[in-house]
């Protein structure tokens, strides 16, 4: 982690620490409990595509997979929230070993379907395995989640609980991103064949990542299913890979900053448009095309351009 | 069903084909834009569904004689390519595929916002080209509106072939498949073949939803489902080609058929991906593809 990146952390965590003092509404704080939760998915993600380069229309998937491993395991099988957490973030990684190694050698459009497929392969079994997954009706009554005698029964608890959580994979990131590997990562995303002639192992290295991401997915999966204590396959479709690459891009590739401006934008805009009923689905259409054919390098982009203006002014 | 096996596994194969070759088609929408830009078009099933409720529009609501109705949304449908190229694709200054792929998903969620405006979210009826009564054909039960679809594809397929091998500006587009910069010191105009490519891509797409339509009903949210299954068809084929987006999709729609018919209804669409991560893993390039060209385009 360099100096600026600490800073904004610091910046960022004072920020959230007195949000729920100022904003005392429940309706607003659910909110921010989404943006962290997304928020967690998409940080993984965009060190798979920004930094390594390498696109997932399959995240939802994992995301998937973390809820409903906690659902079943505590709701059907009384096991306790945090054993579920475990063994979800275990099939995850284990079914992104699966998928990752044989994907992870395709490229481009290629690599696109491959995930794709993997998504809705997904989302269809969510679907039919109705013994486990109770089918579209999904799980209901899943108990909440404890840490250290708290019951994270509230929404200010949550907010808390959640974005400790993001910080610590925040931290994480950065602190990646700015080690050997993230340097290497970031010559496969340039060049990946040229990483290869410098002794970088990239085809280990996107599997890592891959990982890593897949991990995040889950974490974020089994927080959604403690706070909504509800699962059913709708959450886990097509739609919310997309949105998940959406974040991403939106939000900036270059950085994991942009990928939390993204998950925060993309929350919260549908709450916003949801007054405009009908219009909503076109309105959103037109702001996503606006913001990438004016700030193709993103939100975070379109920001530090603003910025470093400013301060060539001052 | 009473049918004997052989009698149903043929009644899947028919209908498997039909369904196989409306994948075909919107495959082959994917490939065009592909091959003269690059970009995978994401709002392609937004096309197809376009194309049915359009056609719903004319020869249902304001009841315009079939023919009619067809050429005018096949019509409308140049335009809607025509404008998505102008007002979104074009004004794009430095397009990366990740940009490029955001934004035809931006303009698919558009195009559904627009079609829930003018049709609301009912499911919509075109009734059948020629009646409903089934024909009977080796032991099964043939849907004339099977002959349509099978028919119109072939139709299709065979004018494509003709205008990419012999007219002057289909020549042009394939030119600049090969090598955009060459086909532009040639002289060809590669943004006007961009465009083009865009306006016929469109109507292709509304021509598969027209057809469609009678079979499967449309809603404004169809169109996703419809252009996975076509950008599925068009990667196991090898993305840009032509035939093998055929091919593919013809084996898409079979085992997707059959995979409902005698394994599991709920499984269809996993079985037919399924195969699809199959055949990427053995051949990253498709079945078709060219191992070269899938390591040239990429991010």
């Amino acid at each position: 982690m360099d100096k600026k990146d600490s800073l904004i952390l610091l910046f960022l965590t004072v920020c959230l620490v007195v949000f729920p003092f100022i904003v005392t509404n429940t309706y607003y704080i659910s909110t921010m409990v989404f943006v962290g939760i997304h928020g967690i998915i998409a940080i993984g993600l965009s060190l798979l595509m920004g930094y390594a380069g390498q696109i997932s229309i399959g995240h939802a998937a994992f995301f998937g997979l973390g809820a409903y491993t906690s659902a079943v395991l505590t709701a059907k099988l009384g096991f306790h929230p945090w054993s579920a957490f475990f063994l979800g973030i275990l099939l995850s990684s284990c079914i992104a070993l699966i998928i990752g190694i044989p994907s992870l050698k395709l490229k481009g459009h290629y690599l696109a379907m491959a995930t794709l497929g993997f998504g809705e392969i997904t989302y269809i079994v969510f679907n039919e395995l109705t013994d486990i997954t109770g089918g579209p009706s999904g799980i209901g009554d899943i108990p909440k989640i404890s840490l250290a005698g708290y019951v994270m029964n509230t929404d200010i608890k949550y907010y808390f609980f959640v974005w400790a959580f993001l910080l610590l994979i925040l931290a994480l990131s950065l602190n990646l991103i700015h080690s050997r590997i993230g340097r290497a990562l970031r010559s496969i995303h340039d060049s990946e064949v040229a990483a290869n002639a410098m002794g970088v192992n990239t085809s280990k290295l996107k599997i890592q990542v891959f990982l890593i991401s897949a991990v995040f997915g889950s974490v974020a999966g089994s927080l959604y299913t403690h706070y909504v204590t509800f699962v059913s396959p709708s959450s886990f479709s097509l739609f919310f890979s997309v949105l998940l690459v959406m974040m991403v891009v939106i939000g900036g590739m270059h950085s994991v900053w942009g990928a939390l401006i993204g998950a925060a934008l993309l929350t919260i805009l549908p709450e916003f448009l949801r007054a405009l009923k009908d219009f909503e689905i076109f309105v959103y259409g037109a702001v996503l095309l606006l913001i990438m054919i004016f700030l193709p390098r993103g939100l975070s982009g379109g920001l530090e351009y603003l910025f470093n203006r400013l301060i060539k002014k001052l | 069903m009473g049918l004997p096996l052989y009698s149903q596994i043929i009644q899947y194969i028919l209908s498997g084909i039909t369904i196989g070759s409306v994948y075909a088609i919107i495959a082959i929408g994917f490939n065009i834009i592909y091959n003269s830009t690059s970009i995978i078009n994401f709002a392609q099933g937004e096309f197809v569904m376009l194309g049915g409720l359009i056609m719903i529009l004319f020869t249902v609501m304001l009841k315009f004689p079939l023919v009619l109705g067809f050429l005018l949304t096949v019509l409308i449908l140049t335009l809607v390519g025509i404008i998505m190229e102008r007002f979104a694709i074009s004004p794009i200054k430095k397009p990366t595929v990740v940009t490029l792929i955001i934004v035809t998903i931006a303009v698919s969620i558009l195009f559904k916002g627009i079609a829930m405006l003018i049709w609301g979210k009912d499911t919509h009826f075109l009734p059948p080209f020629s009646g409903e009564k089934g024909i009977a054909f080796i032991g099964a039960s043939l849907n004339p509106q099977y002959i349509w679809i099978v028919g119109i594809t072939v139709i299709v397929v065979v004018l494509l072939s003709i205008f990419f091998k012999y007219t002057i500006i289909g020549k042009a587009m394939t030119a600049c498949a090969v090598n955009r910069t060459a086909a532009s010191l040639m002289g060809i105009n590669v943004k006007r073949m961009v465009l083009l490519s865009f306006a016929l891509s469109a109507a292709i797409g509304g021509i598969a939803g027209i057809i469609i339509t009678p079979i499967t009903l449309m809603a404004y949210d169809n169109g996703a489902i419809l252009g996975l299954k076509g950008f599925g068809a068009a990667v196991l084929g090898g993305l840009g080609n032509f035939y093998g987006a055929i091919f593919a999709g013809l084996l898409l729609g079979i085992m997707e058929s059959l995979g409902a018919g005698l394994i599991h209804s709920g499984y269809k669409d996993a079985i037919a991906l399924l195969v699809l991560l199959l055949v990427l893993f053995i051949k990253p390039s498709g079945i078709f593809g060219v191992t070269e060209i899938s390591e040239f385009k990429k991010f």
